[in-house]
């Protein structure tokens, strides 16, 4: 009987185990799996921030090779939502908001982000400054 | 500051005679006639020319097209936004 309580109780702490790796893994690579490493890295230190309208912008101006790499992500950002405004009956500015309150709102602290008014901020700890629309 | 016109100039618009009535009646209809003639010539004088002319603004010209997009639309679109976010994190 309490050979049996041990071995369960091992069982447990190994699932339990198990689970937090899974779930320490899925949360690192949430947010950065497959960026570009230029594009990673401009994030990381503010050269590149999410925009109210769904596309990446410049807080400060960028380099050639910069600007080269985002302006190719925003061509490809607007791909995916002219696909998906089709499907949903929606215009590409009304799904490529939607998809920026979205983009905002999942910065991470020391990222830039377009407030409302249209300036760039620095996110914080607490939550962004978004549209009052935004989901 | 620039300068574009929109339209050709139009000249001033003239009257044909109107010969049948001028039969007709005679000194009245071409009294009528000439106040008409007038009437237009001082119309031309003020028009100046009679073309639409445009001027640039100094500023840019900034236009909101987000401040049409209703929040039920967005409230719609959200969740599957994010499925798309979480779908193409390349380029999120």
């Amino acid at each position: 009987m309490k050979a049996r309580n041990f071995k369960t109780s091992t069982l447990l702490t190994l699932g339990a185990g198990a689970l937090a790796l899974a779930m320490l893994s899925a949360g690192t690579s949430a947010s950065a799996e497959g960026r570009d490493p230029v594009y990673a890295a401009a994030r990381a230190s503010g050269q590149v921030g999410e925009k109210l309208d769904g596309y990446l912008g410049f807080p400060t101006p960028p380099s050639a090779a910069l600007r080269s790499v985002v302006e190719d992500i925003n061509i490809k950002r607007k791909a995916v939502y002219a696909q998906k405004a089709q499907a949903n009956n929606a215009t590409v500015e009304e799904y490529a908001f939607t998809a920026g309150c979205l983009a905002i709102a999942r910065t991470t602290p020391g990222e830039k982000y377009q407030a409302p008014d249209g300036s760039w901020q620095t996110r914080g700890a607490g939550a962004p400054n978004r549209d009052s629309r935004c989901p | 500051m620039t300068t574009s016109r929109l339209t050709k100039c139009a000249g001033t618009a003239r009257i044909q005679p109107m010969q049948g009535l001028e039969a007709q009646i005679g000194g009245k209809a071409w009294r009528l006639q000439r106040g008409a003639f007038l009437a237009v010539l001082m119309g031309g004088s003020l028009a100046a020319g009679g073309c639409v002319s445009v001027n640039a603004p100094d500023k840019p010209i900034v236009i909101e097209l987000n401040i049409n997009i209703k929040q039920e639309v967005i409230y719609r679109l959200a969740a599957d936004a994010g499925n798309t976010i979480d779908q193409n994190q390349d380029i999120f």
